[in-house]
């Protein structure tokens, strides 16, 4: 359904970026997918849109960019309510529950995830960050019983705002499971998320935005090393 | 129908201030509960397990944790005295200025005060570059919610309250009415409006805390 002209800043390797394509297909949104150089070299075009954090996603709408992709989500949610179910519960106690673990997932839980991507084997960081890891998701397992319900997704029957949040980076976990040749989201310790990654990532929106594996390693060989050589840290 | 309403806070708490600050402008009645950070109550930790901080609202035994998250809550409910733009656009942007607020402004401003010599000559570039953002947002308007106090007022009500401080501590000037008149003059009308006014910590305790804070910094580089 249009409702003005709309595109995407983003990469296919970015689990924020991801985020925002998800939302967009779940809600049938045409828009113009831009993909951008955002670690290096960023283009003039994303430095206009987002100046104060030079970062993708942005998501422009009639010429309007908005950033950061939690915000983008929601306004997404808000503009076009007609196409679908919200993506945010529709309870306002279950919105804040939502809200507080999206927060703590970007603040808390994705840093662990850098670390053990960019760290050695032998490295003591990523011992500590693979604790802090495990430790989060169990807090999420216990948070998906909760807000589930006893259905398939945090929102219920229906994908919703912190199936994205936290899905968004499946692609990564299976990408670490690979190259360190572990299990991040394990059957038997996490048997709601193990599910739940299974019913996500099967979803017709969901599937053609998750990274393939394959296509994450090769990327990933050339990105670490050169965060490594620059010290970049995010 | 009863509404509870319970405030888990501590006197000092910045993000704890913007809860109050939204209870009373909604016009809202609520208990108050004074944590001691040192000796947090069984409650404040049933409450908040994950981050075991103030604030918490708690509305009819349901506890709501994280100030941005808490203001979004209580205007979801409370429809009066509207916080929150009803514009998709103008919301968005609420939030993404909150954040940045958080993310950014403070850890630079913070940074600042904690700094030395050539470190803090970086760091006052730094947090100038961020206050010049929030300057250009108030081009036009009164409030960063217009004509009244919003939830962006109220999300940064932290640079009102605490800048002049840590400028005192300090000795320096951050917000310099020359360089940023809209944000000085928006630091005056927000802490002057009766409903903030009545809130404030009390600010020789202010004072006193945060020159406590900025000790163990200061004694490094002597």
């Amino acid at each position: 359904m249009a409702k003005g002209n709309v595109q995407l800043l983003g990469s296919w390797v970015s689990p924020y970026s991801n985020r925002v394509q998800m939302v967009l297909n779940l809600k049938s949104v045409d828009y113009e997918f831009i993909e951008e150089n955002f670690y290096s070299n960023k283009s003039e075009r994303l430095l206009k849109a987002n100046p104060v954090h030079k970062k993708i996603p942005v998501l422009i709408h009639d010429e309007k960019p908005i950033c950061e992709s939690l915000v983008i989500i929601q306004y997404i949610d808000d503009v076009w309510t007609e196409n679908g179910p919200s993506i945010l519960p529709s309870d306002p106690y279950d919105r804040a529950i939502a809200r507080f673990w999206a927060a703590y997932i970007d603040d808390k839980w994705f840093p662990c995830i850098w670390v053990i991507l960019l760290s050695d084997g032998a490295d003591a960081k990523k011992t500590a960050a693979l604790e802090e890891f495990n430790k989060g998701l169990a807090l999420l397992e216990d948070a998906f019983i909760k807000c589930s319900k006893g259905q398939k997704f945090f929102g219920g029957d229906k994908i919703g705002y912190l199936d994205i949040a936290l899905g968004c980076f499946l692609g990564l976990v299976r990408l670490i499971q690979k190259m360190d040749n572990i299990s991040l989201i394990d059957e038997s310790k996490s048997p709601n998320l193990f599910k739940w990654a299974q019913h996500f990532s099967d979803d017709d929106a969901i599937k053609v935005v998750i990274p393939e594996t394959e296509k994450l390693l090769e990327f990933a060989k050339v990105f670490v090393a050169q965060v490594k050589a620059s010290g970049i840290n995010k | 129908m009863g509404e509870e309403l319970k405030l888990f806070r501590t006197w000092s708490s910045r993000y704890a201030l913007r809860v109050v600050h939204a209870l009373k402008i909604k016009d809202l009645e609520y208990e108050t509960i004074f944590e001691d950070i040192k000796n947090k109550s069984t409650s404040l930790l049933e409450y908040n397990p994950i981050h075991k901080k103030v604030p918490v609202l708690v509305h009819n035994g349901k506890p709501i944790c994280e100030s941005l998250v808490i203001l979004e809550y209580i205007d979801e409910i409370w429809k009066q005295s509207p916080l929150l733009p009803q514009d998709p656009y103008e919301k968005a942007m609420a939030r993404f200025w909150a954040k940045f607020g958080d993310d950014k402004v403070m850890p630079s401003i913070w940074s600042v005060f904690i700094s030395q010599r050539k470190d803090q000559e970086e760091a006052i570039a730094q947090a100038a570059g961020n206050l010049k953002f929030l300057e250009e947002q108030l081009t036009g308007k009164k409030f960063f919610g217009g004509e009244t106090i919003g939830y962006l007022d109220i999300a940064f009500g932290w640079v009102a309250n605490l800048i002049s401080i840590l400028e005192e501590i300090a000795d320096l000037k951050l917000v310099d009415a020359e360089i940023f008149p809209l944000l000085s003059a928006w630091m005056n009308n927000f802490s002057d409006h009766p409903v903030i006014n009545e809130c404030w910590p009390p600010r020789d305790k202010m004072v006193e805390k945060f020159k406590a804070m900025r000790e163990p910094y200061v004694e490094k580089v002597a």
